[in-house]
């Protein structure tokens, strides 16, 4: 397939085709992780910027690994060691780092819209790493290439994500995505963590996780920042690990070979009781492994692009 | 017969050739065009295949000097209302230092004098509160005796019910009207974008409309009670117009206005291809979903809201070409206003009546402005207007240094081609 894309910003931009490309692509990458040499020179001489300003420790991790098991020369940049500490503009950061002719540019940021803002004005891929609360394209890739591996097609699953929606874009993406792919997806949280105008939304809502749970063939748990019980919007962390936080009683309700997930960094106890983070069931770690090769397939073919098999 | 010292001849009013005769900067009369006419020593303004409209007031308007002239100074902003047809503008406090003392209201004026000394005319806002900090009174004797037509703390709400309601009371001492920009102090977080459909999908946080509705459902009581005007700045929802409606069957004393972009535009285009996380779309209150845009025409045309103003809020390129987050509020607006709101007449969307009177009697009678209705003794403030010409707005064709506005690249209808205040020719 032609990859006719410049940037990732959201997988609202994919079809069904293009994910499955993406799949595919990382499929084929996943035999490499076996090999004891776990890299190929397919993108040598390309280079990578990876721009993140905000902390992350996993996606640019990921990133960084799946740009050197490709050979592209990866640079980080980071906000603290970036001139946006002394007041530069995104712009200027943008045309600096344009002006070092990289490949491709993976910006992760606290703004919405803003992997946009960089996109309209380079010249290279833009890769959306997680921008604000809008969207986190390559972790929904990654999870439902995840899901993928383990059912073959998700088509026709019901997923619940479980938590802190309003604020979160891996929610945001991955009920873009998974309802492309043809499954039914359900959110839970407590009504001061959901976004505004649902009824928008593709997807069931609850309040009561007992009855979210049932029949679900799997559950993707969010990260809780435990600020937002300063913001007010909780009253204390063990009303929420009580009311909302996955536990193995959950379980009983699901269907009986349901998957965990969970995009990481967990908070242990408070949306995921830790036995269940452990479990058999547990994709956790499956997502991270995953993580790599759906951003080796991304890079691949973003930055061979321009007619490239 | 007082002597005619400018005559504007065979220009369109509403549909009728006429001739306008000025003397001393008023209106002396107004007939059906004639073949010939002896001028005299007047002068003469041939305006064929123009149409005659009365000059607009725009009652809140942010010129930025003192403070931020990188934005927009009172030279620029009166070139900009010029051209846009205004003869009174009606600037707010928000400058730095704030204009709450005479020493600010005196440098305003003495700029618009000096830059525009035959008009626009500048009618500055004093500040409600000291420093717009809503704790403490400003001096409003003081401002109102340095040439202050209103008090506002525009820009940041008054949070206290209570200095707000004593603020009201002392503005009526010296027949001033206080404005009040609605917007609850603690809903009112996550600026520029509105709580809803678009909000959730772009992941910006949202000022829902009840946060306006909430401070207009407040005023509304409090105006009532006091038994004392408040008029209400930039409505934007129909929750809003909804309350106003009701207030105004009871005989609350309250007034509204409207801007042209919530007449025009919606929060779509913030997802629109091409304008995703617009920044110049970007304003405080934020452009609302379909239904709130038509709530606001019925709201105008049936006298509801009683007026329009601009909000018209000027920012550099650089501090718009951000994120979305990070971009400070406002659209510039007062080059575009009149061609955006004669399109609607054009249109057939509102009436010329409506138009006339949310731009010239009804915010003048609320703010007790200078008014052209062409009768007999008004001021001669008056502007020809090319129905026709079609511009493109941009960085070259706007006067007002913003450039900040969702329009730019659009091409508009109407041109103002002479404008004539207190019948000198100021354009």
């Amino acid at each position: 397939m032609k990859w006719l894309h410049k940037d990732l910003l959201d997988v609202s931009q994919l079809s069904k085709p293009e994910v499955m490309a993406i799949f595919e692509t990382a499929g084929r990458f996943q035999e490499l992780q076996e090999r004891p040499v776990k890299k190929v020179p397919t993108l040598k001489g390309r280079s990578v910027v990876l721009f993140f300003a905000e902390p992350s420790t996993r996606t640019k991790t990921s990133f960084d690994v799946a740009g050197k098991r490709l050979s592209a020369d990866t640079f980080s940049l980071a906000k603290s060691s970036s001139s946006l500490t002394k007041g530069e503009s995104l712009k200027d950061t943008a045309l600096t780092l344009q002006a070092m002719a990289p490949d491709a540019i993976v910006i992760r940021h606290w703004c919405s819209g803003a992997a946009r803002f960089m996109a309209d004005r380079l010249d290279c891929s833009v890769i959306n790493a997680g921008d604000g609360r809008h969207a986190h394209p390559t972790q929904a890739l990654l999870d439902s290439f995840t899901l993928h591996q383990e059912w073959g097609d998700v088509a026709g699953k019901t997923i619940l994500i479980l938590g802190d929606i309003a604020h979160s874009r891996v929610a945001r993406s991955n009920v873009i995505l998974l309802t492309r792919l043809g499954a039914k997806v359900r959110l839970c949280g407590p009504r001061t963590l959901l976004p505004p105008a649902l009824k928008t939304w593709p997807v069931k809502v609850y309040s009561d996780l007992n009855e979210a749970v049932k029949g679900v063939d799997a559950v993707m748990c969010l990260r809780l920042q435990l600020e937002r019980q300063k913001d007010g919007l909780l009253p204390d962390l063990r009303e929420y690990s009580r009311t909302f936080g996955l536990g193995a009683r959950h379980l009983e309700l699901a269907n009986p070979d349901v998957r965990i997930m969970h995009p990481g960094p967990m908070n242990r106890g408070v949306e995921i009781s830790s036995e269940l983070a452990d479990s058999a069931g547990s994709l956790v770690l499956d997502q991270v492994a995953s993580g790599v090769v759906v951003r080796m397939a991304l890079l691949f073919l973003y930055m061979t692009r321009k007619g490239e098999e | 017969m007082a002597k005619i010292d400018l005559i504007v001849r065979r220009a369109n009013l509403n549909g009728k050739d006429v001739d306008v005769f000025v003397s001393k900067g008023k209106i002396v009369e107004v007939k059906p065009s004639a073949e010939s006419l002896d001028a005299g020593d007047a002068k003469v303004e041939e305006a064929y295949g123009l149409t005659l409209l009365p000059s607009l007031t725009d009652v809140h308007v942010h010129l930025r000097e003192p403070g931020f002239e990188y934005k927009e100074d009172v030279e620029s902003g009166l070139r900009a209302a010029a051209w846009g047809g205004f003869s009174n503008i009606m600037c707010m406090a928000n400058t730095k230092p704030v204009n709450d003392n005479g020493s600010v209201t005196e440098l305003m004026l003495d700029k618009a004098r000096k830059h525009w000394p035959k008009g626009p005319r500048l009618f500055p806002i004093g500040a409600l509160t000291k420093g717009l900090k809503g704790e403490e009174l400003a001096p409003m004797a003081e401002l109102a005796q340095a040439g202050c037509a209103a008090f506002s703390n525009d820009g940041v709400p008054v949070e206290s019910t209570k200095i707000f309601r004593l603020a009201v009371e002392y503005a009526s001492d010296w027949d001033r009207v206080v404005i009040d920009h609605c917007e609850d102090p603690y809903l009112g977080v996550g600026v520029g974008v509105n709580e809803g459909e678009v909000s959730s999908r772009l992941g910006l946080p949202g000022q829902p409309d009840v946060a306006e509705a909430l401070q207009v459902a407040r005023d509304i009581l409090l105006a009532e009670y006091l038994d004392l005007p408040i008029h209400l700045a930039h409505i934007s929802c129909r929750k809003s117009a909804d309350l106003i409606r009701f207030a105004k069957a009871r005989g609350v004393k309250v007034t509204a206005e409207t801007t042209p972009h919530y007449l025009t535009m919606t929060e779509a285009v913030l997802e629109a291809e091409g304008t995703e996380y617009d920044t110049a779309a970007k304003v405080n209150p934020p452009l609302r979903p379909e239904d709130d845009r038509l709530a606001m025409i019925e709201a105008l045309s049936d006298g509801t809201i009683d007026c329009l103003a601009t909000d018209h809020a000027p920012h550099a390129g650089h501090e718009k070409e951000t994120e979305f987050d990070v971009a400070p509020c406002g659209i510039s607006g007062l080059d575009t206003a009149l061609s955006v709101t004669w399109g609607l007449v054009r249109d057939g969307v509102l009436t010329r009546e409506t138009f006339l009177r949310a731009w010239t009697t009804a915010p003048c009678a609320v703010f007790n402005l200078p008014v052209n209705t062409f009768a007999p003794g008004d001021p001669a403030d008056f502007f020809l207007f090319d129905e026709d010409e079609e511009w493109t707005v941009s960085a070259s064709t706007l006067h007002s240094k913003g450039k900040n506005t969702p329009l730019l690249g659009s091409v508009l209808k109407g041109r103002v081609k002479t404008h004539f205040i207190a019948g000198k020719k100021i354009v």
